[in-house]
């Protein structure tokens, strides 16, 4: 191919005066995985409008979630925030009897400095019930990033990875797993022996068991998920446990993992799409010695199963106004399918955590001759249009 | 500090989105961080409409927190000034903005030197007004503007039409059928001969506050927005208004009845030949267009004599649903209210002879205590009503906002007029009959007795779920849970797994 491709990424930043949701918006999906929270939302009408809009009927089921609505006297500090927060919260745990309250700070109470993270630790240790907070407004962040400033906040919680000395390479090994004589299955689960593997994202369960399948599948046990399902069942972390992403969002959660509970980070691409996925496995499998096996059959297959939608697309033409930092792995997936991609907006790009999909994304590109596409944070509407 | 999980009334920078995107050619532009511009989606998703939305958002972020708005805010208006091209553009304030006390005021006198369009301030402050009156404030703001500026540009044509003429202030974007009853007010002063000066803000242009002057009177179908104007027009220019709301065969009565007044005193004569009898209007309309009238009388709506509701809404709707209830179909209403606070007085003086109870509140809590108080037979109230009669197992017809989208209905369903009281007497209908129906259904034992047996009769080979297999299949959703259990057994007896 003699074509001339542009080979290196470039990146720009504008004024950011698009359009996103607000990152409160995290609540809506967050309340429905975390099954023994409670989310209290710490700000004004307009953001209790916009949930009720945003649950939309759920809001109705009398879901895991409050607002605190600030009123005038809390603004002008007449009230004292603590003891409102503190009728709310004893109120909260007599009706819901929840395993952990998640305070959700929002724009107004960073802009009167409300100190909730000062508040926090007391309460909790009054009421008996443990208090996150995470501080997701509109003026920091984006969309999805809430989901990211919870999850950093909950990684804190996770208790320590107990490694008994000298033990953890006798763990689990191939000879334990033959049969007993009184087993009946015929299949048997094996697992190689690794360090801990904990997945951080926010999937809906039968997502989580498809990933922890084919992970499964490549003898590789995943030991937990943060988020999970219950907040009493959050994995344990340390020095010496492997953690994975699979939402591109989560730069901050990755950070916390890495530098507060000593974490080693696995950088790969993200399991969008059966392009990510492979590589998403390709990447975890090396670090604890494994081969992966018959991923590249499988990855055919699902591209011959989507062979009607990509004849529909190829050759067709796309453009990312940029709301929920999906935009690489999705621009990266659709390349893949044959489309071109003229531009990438996103409102926040963390390269480090996304290094391997932007070298993923440069890949596809040279390999489906396409010229690699700008990416702009925080994207301008006006100039884009 | 409240605890709340639903308002029946949003913030007030909706109310003047409202406002503004109503109108045609005019933009707001919100002072607000990422993410307060949700008032875009929600138009696009409820209203249906295939008009881009014009309000975008000045965005506030920590340079705007360091530095202060004014460059940002100044550079927003003027660019969509040469983008756009609108005529007004409408700085909308959020209660971001409320704290940060920013004089935004000043930043549009700046902006208006140098912009090709006007640029108004609205002024409403987030914690002291909602969603409603901050809608009735910024009308009368827009129409005050331009009636002042019109004034001293020497351009104000105050000479009354000749011909009857009226003005209908208050049909809005995302209102409660709004668009509907704004047809079958058309519908009606057309059979009246009154002409229609200007319909604002609803598809009116900023250039037609300057003409409302001409018209004879001022039509206010709904209390809630409008009644501002109306108030101002009548103070500085002398124009009546009606405001009673032409809903239900009675109100449509005095309604019509009081506009006859206002034409019959404003005296002037009378140039087209077709003169109006207005009583033999009304007259035909109530007993032989409208069906309700002779539906109620007869022995299907006699069923429901007696029954009790529990209304509660908008003040407008609340109390027309009330006095249409116990007035023309002869049911009992145990309990109405509303969550218009502010209009508490009016709303009281209305219903107080239809009703047992009355109830004024924006706690939906107590809303539904009562309901499971009284037990009505049915309940007719906004789309949070709807579910507290779920929760409760009975009926309820949806007569106020907060709607949601089945209540911006692509098809034609006025509240008002005389079409009104047949789209009114649907639901009410309907509430009660199917209510009985569930009743009905319990009395003699349950549903299809057909399909029980074919259930049970769907496998002669029972498959064997294991115990992880049964997890996987709990994760599943339950109202689809059945069909992917049968699909997937069907999946498994064509490739011969049997456990």
């Amino acid at each position: 191919m003699s074509a001339k491709i542009d080979e290196t990424i470039t990146f720009e930043c504008e004024t950011g005066n698009y359009h996103t949701f607000c990152p409160i918006s995290c609540v809506s999906w967050l309340y429905q995985k975390i099954e023994d929270s409670f989310f209290l939302v710490v700000g004004t009408k307009t953001c209790g409008y916009f949930l009720q809009n945003a649950l939309g009927v759920m809001i109705f089921a009398e879901p895991r979630y409050a607002m605190a609505e600030l009123e005038e006297g809390d603004i002008s500090a007449h009230l004292n925030d603590y003891e409102e927060l503190k009728t709310l919260c004893i109120r909260i745990r007599k009706d819901r009897d929840p395993s952990v309250i998640i305070w959700i700070g929002t724009c107004t109470t960073e802009i009167i400095k409300m100190d909730l993270e000062g508040m926090a630790p007391k309460l909790e240790y009054e009421i008996g019930v443990p208090i996150l907070v995470a501080r997701a407004n509109g003026l920091d962040y984006a969309f999805t990033q809430g989901e990211d400033t919870v999850l950093a906040v909950m990684a804190h919680r996770c208790p320590e990875q107990e490694f008994p000395i000298g033990e953890s390479k006798e763990t689990i090994t191939k000879t334990n797993l033959f049969p007993f004589p009184l087993l009946k299955e015929k299949k048997l689960v094996e697992y190689a022996n690794h360090p801990p593997l904990v997945i951080f994202g926010s999937l809906p369960s039968n997502l989580v068991s498809q990933l922890d399948t084919e992970l499964r599948r490549q003898f590789i046990k995943v030991s937990g998920w943060l988020p999970a399902q219950r907040y009493a069942d959050l994995p344990s972390l340390g020095d010496g446990v492997y953690v994975c992403g699979v939402n591109p969002f989560l730069g901050r959660t990755a950070t916390t993992l890495i530098r507060r509970k000593k974490c080693e980070l696995i950088v790969a691409p993200f399991p969008i799409g059966p392009d990510g996925t492979r590589a998403w496995i390709e990447k975890i499998c090396p670090v604890f010695g494994m081969e992966t096996q018959s991923l590249e059959e499988r990855e055919e297959r699902v591209w011959e199963s989507l062979k009607d939608y990509l004849y529909l697309v190829r050759g067709k033409s796309v453009f990312f106004m940029g709301d929920n930092l999906l935009e690489i792995s999705l621009a990266r997936f659709l390349i893949r399918c044959g489309m071109i991609v003229y531009e990438i907006g996103i409102p926040y790009m963390d390269k480090r955590y996304q290094a391997a999909e932007l070298a993923l994304l440069q890949d596809t590109c040279i390999r489906m001759c396409i010229p690699i596409p700008r990416i702009v944070e925080k994207p301008d509407n006006s100039n884009q249009i | 500090m409240k605890l709340a999980h639903w308002m029946y009334a949003g913030p007030a920078h909706i109310g003047t989105l409202r406002v503004a995107s109503s109108f045609k050619n005019v933009h707001a532009i919100m002072h607000a961080p990422l993410g307060d511009d949700y008032f875009n989606v929600m138009r696009s998703m409820l209203e249906r409409e295939r008009n881009f939305t014009p309000a975008t958002a000045s965005i506030v972020d920590r340079h705007v927190l360091a530095r202060g708005s004014k460059k940002r805010v100044v550079d927003n208006i003027l660019r969509k000034d040469k983008e756009e091209g609108p005529n007004l553009i409408i700085l909308t304030p959020t209660c971001t903005s409320s704290i940060l006390q920013e004089d935004l005021k000043n930043f549009v006198d700046r902006a208006s030197i140098i912009s090709d369009c006007n640029v108004i301030f609205a002024d409403v402050d987030h914690y002291q007004v909602n969603e409603i009156q901050a809608a009735d404030r910024t009308l009368e703001q827009v129409v005050r503007y331009y009636l002042e500026k019109s004034h001293r540009q020497e351009t104000l044509d105050q000479f009354v039409t000749d011909a009857p003429s009226v003005n209908i202030i208050g049909i809005l974007t995302l209102g409660f059928h709004n668009r509907h009853d704004c047809r079958e007010l058309r519908r009606l002063l057309k059979d009246l001969d009154i002409r229609i000066n200007q319909i604002i803000p609803e598809g009116g242009s900023v250039e037609d506050p300057k003409n409302l002057p001409k018209a004879r009177f001022n039509l206010i179908p709904y209390r809630e927005v409008g009644l501002m104007t109306a108030m101002y027009l009548n103070k500085e220019f002398g124009m009546p208004y009606v405001s009673t709301t032409p809903m239900g065969a009675v109100d449509m009565a005095a309604c019509i009845r009081q506009i006859k007044k206002y034409l019959d005193t404003l005296a002037a004569p009378i140039l087209s030949s077709k003169r109006v009898d207005y009583e033999s209007y009304i007259d035909g309309q109530t007993r032989f267009v409208s069906q309700a009238a002779w539906f109620s009388r007869s022995i299907d709506c006699q069923n429901f004599t007696g029954k009790e509701t529990v209304v509660f809404g908008d003040a407008t709707h609340a109390a027309s649903i009330t006095k249409i209830l116990a007035r023309e179909m002869g049911i009992r209403v145990s309990c109405t209210g509303t969550y218009c606070k502010h209009d508490a007085e009016w709303f009281k003086e209305q219903i107080k002879d239809f009703c047992d109870e009355i109830i004024i509140t924006d706690d939906h809590a107590e809303v539904g205590d009562i309901i499971a108080r009284v037990e009505p037979s049915a309940i007719f109230g906004t789309q949070m009503e709807r579910h507290i009669g779920k929760r409760l197992e009975i009926p309820c017809g949806v007569i106020s906002a907060p709607a949601h989208i089945q209540n911006f209905s692509l098809g034609y369903r006025p509240f008002l007029g005389y079409e009104g009281t047949n789209q009114i007497a649907d639901p009410v209908y309907n509430s009660f009959a199917l209510g009985m129906e569930d009743h009905l259904l319990e009395i003699f034992c349950g549903h299809d007795t057909k399909e029980i047996m074919t259930k049970s009769l769907s496998t002669d080979m029972s498959l064997i779920w294991n115990p992880e297999s049964r997890l996987e299949l709990n994760k599943i959703p339950r109202f689809v849970r059945d069909e992917v259990e049968r699909n997937t057994e069907k999946f498994a007896r064509r490739k011969g797994i049997l456990n």
